[in-house]
């Protein structure tokens, strides 16, 4: 199953294990990304270290399912998602995944509330978890408040107005909401002055433990590292380059 | 629905451009119904304007030119029909009654008719209804007229007044009868249709008031005046049409043919409504050009709103790249961007179809008073409800451009958040 990666198979799989994956995206700008093998345990906080230009969406675009390499084997949670059909890839990423973009996170027409409750219309599942103890509504304003969003802002506030950092931390709801496995968050603090990055990753940190959720965050900037259980490089797992030949 | 919220939200967030986007189909769609009413309203008032009537005679003509000049007072009659023919025909024993008419002279731009009292009992429009009289009676002395209710209204004539009729069918006249004037007798009521704009006066009128005329100009040194005339033959020589009712429909087509073989004079008989068919015939091409530029108008409204939704779509990237990382299909974005175009579709025809129905409201007695067209308010045809069904779908797949734009864009995409 994780037959790329050098350790024995384990109780819980690897949150993520690749082997011989080559994808080269469509169109005139052909850009090609290679991993051998790599492999991620589960339930750790992992920094993923990439300058700009590295491949790092298109790594994370292929661990998300939301493209496909042209071959290669891609396990999420134990589940080769490259023998899904996209449909179904799509909904696998709705289910068990998490994301924050490094800016733009929200819908600037919804509510903050709606912007948050936003994946659990493609995953019955995080909703039912969502759901358990009352509803999702009641869940996205305690996930709101945990991660220190003033409470005027949270109901039937727009999240046109929000500033970055409270927008950021919609977004962290968003991501959390329902108890996915994997929060992927794309430099989620590059917008973030250095004291409002603390308190942010410090709030994000907590929720992720708390659901038992594995973090990946990408970002080019290594004073990180001290913060996270396991630093890689990203030029170390997968080797990108301009051109349609992986 | 949240995706669906959020897509209307998206809309309510762009409501300008989606205003007048929605403005602009329901212009388009109220263009495209109200030319079908107009269209619709004329037809009816024309086949509305003669009812009852089983043949029209006239001199040898086309049909339709004879219904035009007899019926709707357009044109000039080429010939008449000599009085003996006239009173030959009248007596055959198929006919239950017949109205001879007589035209040729006009009162300040209104046409003069010359008829008997009958055509007051037999003339009937709208299926069933007759003539009927606002105030007054039917001439019954020789220098009295009936006016319709356009002609009283414009000239503000009521029983009694005395008018002047003038030779010729010119607004200005240049000839008039200025020494045997009429007096009104009747004004009838609104009709809708030619009466209302007609004069009429008795056969022996048209006659007496042409006594001392020959060749469209009074004999010089030769003047009868009005009380001289009271004495004399007034049997009239010649009359322009006659309208026909029969005692059995079945008998129509064999007197038809018989007129038409006259021996004595060459004459037409023809159906009023197999003329109007004819005349629908003739400006069937016009009606069809005018269908045709109002589904062009519909079509570039259509396009309008596509050319919105595309460029707005780069702005929408990000609200691609969002719902496709929460787990969106790109099915789904497609579906959303058809959504769009459909919404702002069903909202224009929606919006059309409200215009409309306030325009005919406000505009209806306007255009029934001014040019004799009835526009009924009634509910949108079963044909109507299809062309605005058809154009709703239209409108859907027009959305598929803009969509296929977007649902390559988010493939394209991935992950990437662009601004």
């Amino acid at each position: 199953m994780v037959a790329a990666t050098s350790k024995p198979r384990a109780e819980t799989p690897d949150v993520i294990a690749m082997s011989d994956v080559r994808f080269v995206w469509p169109g005139r700008n052909a850009f090609s990304l290679a991993v051998d093998s790599f492999a991620l345990p589960a339930a750790k906080r992992i920094l993923l270290i990439g300058p700009s230009g590295s491949g790092k969406s298109t790594f994370l675009s292929l661990i998300c399912g939301i493209v496909a390499p042209q071959s290669g084997r891609i396990e999420i949670l134990g589940t080769d998602i490259t023998r899904l059909p996209a449909s179904a890839r799509d909904g696998f990423r709705a289910e068990h995944f998490g994301i924050i973009f490094q800016i733009f996170n929200l819908l600037p027409y919804g509510t903050v509330i709606d912007n948050v409750l936003l994946p659990l219309s493609f995953a019955p599942n995080r909703r039912k978890r969502a759901t358990a103890k009352g509803s999702a509504e009641d869940e996205a304003v305690r996930l709101l408040t945990r991660l220190g969003l003033e409470p005027n802002l949270t109901r039937g506030h727009s999240a046109a107005n929000l500033s970055v950092g409270q927008q950021q931390r919609v977004a962290a709801a968003r991501a959390l909401i329902g108890s996915p496995e994997v929060i992927v968050a794309d430099e989620p603090t590059s917008a973030l002055d250095r004291n409002r990055q603390a308190a942010f990753l410090d709030l994000l940190f907590t929720e992720v433990a708390e659901a038992g959720a594995t973090l990946i965050m990408v970002s080019h900037d290594e004073s990180l590292a001290p913060r996270f259980d396991q630093v890689m490089q990203l030029d170390e797992i997968a080797t990108s380059r301009q051109g349609a030949d992986p | 629905m949240i995706v669906l919220r959020l897509a209307l939200q998206s809309l309510r967030n762009r409501w300008l451009t989606a205003t007048l986007t929605v403005f602009a189909i329901a212009v388009s769609i109220m263009l495209l119904l109200g030319v079908e009413k107009v269209r619709a309203g004329a037809r009816q008032s024309f086949a509305d304007t003669i009812s009852g009537t089983d043949l029209i005679v006239g001199a040898r003509s086309g049909s339709i030119q004879l219904l035009l000049y007899a019926v709707f007072r357009i044109g000039n009659a080429t010939n008449n029909i000599t009085w003996p023919s006239y009173q030959d025909i009248a007596s055959r024993p198929e006919i239950a009654w017949v109205v001879p008419l007589s035209l040729g002279d006009s009162h300040r731009g209104f046409r003069v008719l010359g008829t008997t009292p009958d055509y007051f009992t037999h003339y009937k429009y709208r299926q069933t209804h007759g003539l009927a009289f606002a105030s007054g009676a039917p001439f019954a002395d020789l220098f009295d007229a009936v006016v319709g209710a356009d002609v009283a209204a414009a000239l503000g004539y009521k029983v009694g007044d005395r008018i002047i009729v003038s030779h010729g069918l010119g607004a200005v006249a240049f000839v008039e009868h200025d020494d045997k004037p009429f007096r009104v007798s009747g004004v009838l009521e609104k009709t809708g249709t030619p009466v209302d704009r007609t004069v009429h006066v008795s056969l022996e009128a048209i006659e007496a008031i042409h006594v001392d005329w020959q060749s469209g100009g009074r004999v010089p040194g030769q003047s009868v005046s009005a009380d001289d005339v009271r004495r004399m033959d007034l049997k009239p020589k010649a009359i322009t049409a006659a309208l026909i009712g029969l005692k059995s429909r079945l008998a129509t087509f064999r007197v038809q043919r018989s007129i038409n073989e006259y021996r004595a004079e060459p004459l037409s008989a023809i159906l009023p409504g197999a003329a109007l068919q004819e005349l629908w015939g003739l400006v069937g091409t016009a009606e069809t050009a005018l269908k045709a530029v109002s589904a062009m108008v519909v079509a570039t409204a259509l396009l309008g709103m596509v050319t919105m939704i595309l460029t707005t779509l780069n702005e929408r990237r990000r609200e691609m790249a969002i719902l496709r990382s929460v787990g969106a299909r790109p099915r789904t974005v497609l579906g959303l961007l058809m959504a769009e175009a459909g919404v702002l579709t069903a909202t224009g025809i929606a919006l059309g179809v409200v215009l409309l129905y306030a325009a005919l409201l406000v505009l209806q007695p306007y255009v029934d008073a001014t040019y004799g067209l009835h526009l009924p308010i009634e509910p949108p045809k079963p044909a109507e409800l299809a062309t605005l069904a058809t154009i709703a779908i239209a409108g859907c797949l027009a959305g598929l451009l803009p969509a296929l734009r977007a649902y390559r864009l988010s493939l394209a995409d991935g992950m990437t958040v662009r601004t």
